[in-house]
């Protein structure tokens, strides 16, 4: 429950924001981290930015989902044959 | 990640665990860590000699039944909308989980903002956010609570089961659990409180406290720390989170709770009163509390008949050592609240096989 994930700021308008990861795009509120600009990159936690963090820290996450997704798509393919 | 670091990191527990000569026995007080170990194998990574055990960090099942029970009885209600994170719906109460017990007005959110959307939407249906969660999850429970304050929308209150972690270590460990050596705290909580926080654990209990994020070389590099502080007897707080973690944490988010919440003797499922380790609206926001809103006293709680989740909980047992798991109790049909959450310990196991 504790999950959070680590996207760049695109877009800010007062407390609410567009966030990007991996291409995915959503609204978020950084009423917790309002020194946040566009471009920099946040740890999102229930829709909520909670943490800035940086680049090294979020490539990390993002190679690991790009690993599963790659997993996921290896499994659903072996499933279809 | 790299195979360096994670080899280096494994090298460098077995050498502390030799040195160490003795047993270690750490608990990870997060469910999404006890995830993550399964995930990646982990545990089958680490000396004989080292053991992990899974803490009562998972909000769901934490959440005194007591608590499900007026939830549910509240969805019976035509004039109220249920907004919860979708955890917490298969959690069994006495009479059924939300996911059986509603009628269609139950509404799963991502976020406290949503429940807020939904109360704008329905101004004739009082929505009660069920806002539970540790310190990751409190933080925005307040910012809808200032919201709706801002905007006056009378027709949204809480349930409020938020809980903070460090007093529950505490307690683990002054129930004289000499079980845990130490522990690995949870990245995202101590986002918001700041690795500072647990300074009273290492000074009061002499345990090492080291905060570690959820990939697997950064969770091996935080077991690494604490077997290393073990075999030279210097427990110290520490984190290998740096890029998130700060000493003194999330400054707005913690004035932000502090500003709603107080903390409070309640109840965590299956370990009991923990003195210190809930929290609880301030009285000047109780207009947002729906027990009081809707007339609820106290519920007494009764846990379901064989389940151990507590002694799973406070690191006591392993699941399989639980009558009931694998047998009456799995993931389609759980008893207990450890089976229900996909971050708790017995759905883990269940899922991920025994070491």
């Amino acid at each position: 429950m504790c999950l959070a994930v680590p996207a760049r700021i695109i877009e800010k308008d007062g407390d609410k924001a567009v966030a990007d990861a991996m291409g995915n795009r959503w609204e978020i509120r950084i009423t917790l981290t309002p020194e946040v600009e566009v471009g920099d990159i946040v740890l999102i936690h229930a829709g909520y930015a909670i943490a800035k963090v940086d680049e090294d820290e979020a490539a990390k996450t993002w190679e690991l989902f790009e690993q599963i997704a790659a997993m996921e798509a290896e499994r659903k393919g072996k499933s279809e044959k | 990640m790299s195979i360096e670091r994670i080899l280096t990191a494994r090298e460098q527990i077995e050498a502390a665990c030799d040195k160490a000569g003795r047993p270690i026995q750490i608990m990870e007080v997060c469910g999404t860590h006890t995830v993550s170990l399964f995930r990646h194998g982990i545990r089958s990574m680490l000396p004989k000699s080292l053991k992990m055990l899974s803490g009562p960090g998972c909000p769901v099942c934490v959440t005194d039944q007591g608590m499900i029970d007026v939830v549910i009885e509240l969805a019976q209600r035509d004039d109220c909308l249920i907004a919860t994170y979708g955890d917490m719906i298969r959690v069994p109460g006495a009479g059924g989980s939300l996911e059986t017990q509603h009628r269609g007005n139950v509404k799963v959110v991502f976020s406290s903002d949503h429940a807020l959307a939904l109360a704008r939407k329905h101004p004739d249906k009082t929505v009660v956010f069920v806002a539970v969660g540790f310190e990751t999850t409190t933080p925005p429970t307040a910012v809808a609570l200032r919201q709706a304050q801002a905007e006056g929308l009378d027709n949204f209150c809480i349930i409020c089961g938020h809980k903070i972690v460090v007093p529950a270590m505490a307690a683990l460990l002054s129930a004289r659990n000499d079980k845990i050596d130490a522990f690995l705290c949870p990245g995202h909580v101590s986002v918001i409180i700041g690795a500072d926080a647990y300074t009273p654990i290492v000074e009061q209990f002499g345990r090492p406290c080291v905060v570690a994020g959820f990939e697997a070389g950064q969770i091996l590099e935080g077991i690494a720390r604490i077997c290393t502080q073990i075999a030279d007897q210097k427990p110290q707080v520490e984190s290998v989170y740096g890029a998130a973690v700060k000493n003194q944490g999330n400054p707005v988010a913690l004035q932000l709770m502090d500003e709603y919440f107080e903390t409070w003797d309640g109840p965590w499922r299956g370990l009991g009163v923990i003195p210190g380790a809930s929290l609880r609206l301030k009285d000047e926001f109780s207009r947002f509390d729906a027990l009081k809103r809707f007339g609820f006293a106290e519920v007494p709680t009764e846990e379901p008949a064989g389940c151990l989740c507590g002694r799973v909980l406070c690191g006591l047992i392993d699941p399989p050592q639980c009558g009931l798991f694998g047998k009456k109790c799995t993931p389609d049909s759980p008893v207990g609240p450890c089976m229900v959450s996909t971050e708790g310990a017995c759905s883990a196991w269940f899922k991920y096989g025994i070491k």
